[in-house]
């Protein structure tokens, strides 16, 4: 197990320090802190109800956080003294050539999106319904086109370089629509297709926004066996063909144990536990969260593993 | 029949110049899902400034006639799409967010405002311009005496609302600013999320909509040669009309919302009589409504379970 690479204790691509979320009298988040491995499929699994999407509207700007900082390293490392200086100074962010980090607690939610690459979907999917599949990764790619364009009137007008940069985001959302097996459906309204393909549709327009993080909010939710496994394809060709980190709240313990590199356990905004897949589906405090005992059982339940886990070596266990 | 026809280029002219004012008014909702009733005296404000503008030139000796119409609408345009950005910045959007009727009330207010800021600093007289562009075409010449005729400035109007919508249709169907537009009227929220400048998106689409209104101000002051302080009220309810029977949120539908109204006033007007025309618009907004709750052209709102 010690020789597994713990990518998010050496080089975190997202650090989220003493998160707090209250909301009135319910503390949804509390004070929980965890990093994301560069590179690595991270899932985010806990009971319904422990904070997992609280978090992800944390991290995308979607909600202002009570308390925390959560800061994302776009690129190179930036030492934490760098980073405690940006966090006293004010300031939204640092860039420089030695690396650059985003405190995304502080950021617009567009501005997260736009120049620091968090991208995200949805439990319920949100694409635009009336625009086609084309339409709506063409949306996420809309800043370079405005710059292209000089702001749309050379967009009007057809200038050269306004063409050049509209095919190539063509090409690019074309290039994604292969890759989730859409391309033949390229001008249906994205109401019209099935569920799993919106699905992929949605993670796909994600993509399109050139993420260094990609949040995805339960990407197995209703999809059948075979469209779950197309979907574990999916996100490792993500991770190690475009070098995407991605953070995933997943229900479907099938998907979480077979793609993720680290797993983080959240269980009444708190985290009990992190670590390696395997390492955490031992533990005995997460068994205990899912089956819902109480605190005094805990110990109970970790006698009852001990014995189990003496017959039958877990998979994984190997390693 | 001349008759007719008449009446028919003279509704065209009319329903023109209430579509180009009504775009304004069915984009903003589109997008923001609200009515901006200060649309019609950004109209009232763009007729002024083409006057002003006209005036200022005839005071340094400037005649020629095409340059002077290209000024007067080109600082129209940029004059009134200032007014329509500081508007959206200053009263709608520190109320977006806030309950669905504040913008509602406040657009009002500022509709009040503007009408009594260009009363108080231009007088509440009507302020009348000199027949700019004489004579037209003669289509039909009959016995009876009756001339069917289409002038200059119908010419004029017909032809750069033509313009305009094309040009307008383009930007929303094929550009990216018009796909960041469908975006944000789709799912604002969403739309940030990927990284779009929500309220820059906004800003822009008052800006386009208000310099649309300027064109419909001009060609009003070039038609009727008279504008009050108090043309932005009327024709701002008719637009209003127009872009509800057409389907508000739908730009085709405003445009032929603009039509129809143009067509039955001028019809009713020239058939049965003056007074009623209004009568007549509006209660075939009423009928239609009744049939179509969401306008001709307009797509049902689907109640989600």
């Amino acid at each position: 197990m010690n020789q597994q690479n713990r990518n998010w204790t050496t080089d975190p691509v997202l650090s989220v320090e003493h998160l707090t979320m209250r909301f009135g009298g319910l503390l949804a988040v509390d004070d929980l802190s965890f990093d994301v491995g560069r590179g690595d499929i991270t899932a985010l699994i806990g009971p319904n109800g422990a904070g997992k999407t609280t978090v992800f509207n944390c991290v995308t700007g979607f909600y202002k956080p009570t308390e925390g900082r959560i800061a994302l390293r776009r690129e190179g490392s930036v030492s934490d003294a760098a980073l405690a200086e940006l966090t006293r100074g004010g300031q939204q962010y640092r860039r420089a050539d030695d690396g650059s980090v985003f405190l995304l607690e502080r950021m617009a939610d567009f501005k997260i999106t736009e120049i620091a690459g968090v991208a995200r979907t949805f439990q319920n999917i949100r694409l635009f319904g009336g625009m086609t599949a084309l339409e709506n990764l063409l949306v996420a790619q809309h800043n370079e086109l405005m710059r292209a364009s000089g702001y749309t009137i050379g967009g009007l007008l057809g200038l050269p370089g306004y063409r050049r940069a509209a095919e190539a985001a063509k090409e690019k959302a074309v290039e994604w629509l292969r890759r989730v097996d859409l391309l033949d459906r390229a001008d249906d309204p994205a109401a019209d297709l099935p569920y799993g393909a919106q699905r992929r549709l949605e993670i796909a327009r994600a993509l399109c926004t050139n993420p260094v993080l990609l949040c995805l909010d339960e990407p197995a939710a209703g999809l059948n066996p075979r469209e779950s496994a197309e979907l574990n394809t999916l996100l490792k060709y993500i991770r190690d063909e475009h070098g995407v980190s991605v953070l995933l709240i997943e229900h479907d313990m099938g998907v979480v144990m077979e793609i993720s590199d680290h797993v983080i356990v959240l269980d009444y905004g708190k985290k009990i536990s992190d670590g390696t897949a395997s390492e955490v589906r031992n533990d005995a405090k997460v068994i205990a969260a899912y089956l819902g005992v109480d605190d005094e059982e805990v110990d109970e339940v970790e006698r009852d593993l001990d014995v189990k886990t003496a017959h039958t070596p877990a998979p994984g266990g190997a390693l | 029949m001349e008759y007719f026809l008449q009446q028919l280029i003279n509704g065209v002219t009319l329903g023109s110049i209430y579509g180009l004012i009504a775009i304004g008014y069915t984009m903003v909702y589109g997008i923001i899902g609200m009515i901006n009733f200060a649309h019609g005296e950004i109209f009232m404000i763009g007729s002024f400034i083409a006057l002003a503008v006209f005036l200022a030139l005839a005071a340094i000796g400037i005649t020629f006639l095409p340059l002077v119409l290209l000024l007067m609408v080109v600082v129209a345009m940029l004059c009134t799409a200032a007014w329509g950005w500081t508007i959206e910045r200053v009263a709608y959007r520190p109320l977006r967010g806030s309950f669905r009727l504040a913008p509602l009330i406040t657009a009002i207010g500022m509709s009040i405002f503007l009408q009594n800021f260009v009363q108080v600093t231009q007088g509440a007289r009507v302020k009348p311009l000199p027949p700019q562009i004489q004579g037209g075409i003669t289509l039909m010449d009959s016995p009876s005496g009756i001339v069917v005729q289409i002038s200059w400035i119908q010419i004029i109007i017909i032809l750069m609302t033509v313009v305009l919508m094309a040009g307008f249709s383009l930007l929303i169907s094929k550009t990216s600013l018009g796909r960041q537009q469908r975006a944000c009227e789709q799912d604002r929220k969403m739309a940030s999320l990927l990284g779009v400048n929500v309220d820059r998106t906004i800003s822009l689409t008052f800006v386009m909509g208000a310099g649309l209104a300027a064109v419909a101000g001009m060609m009003f002051l070039l038609y009727y040669g008279v504008i009050d302080f108090y043309i932005g009220f009327i024709a701002g309810v008719k637009a209003f009309t127009a872009a509800v029977l057409g389907g508000i949120g739908s730009l085709p539908g405003a445009m032929l919302g603009g039509l129809a109204i143009g067509l039955i006033e001028t019809f009713w007007s020239g058939y049965f009589s003056v007074e009623y025309k209004d009568v007549a618009a509006f209660s075939i907004l009423a009928v239609v409504l009744i049939f179509m709750p969401s306008g001709l052209l307009g797509r049902p709102e689907v109640e989600k379970v």
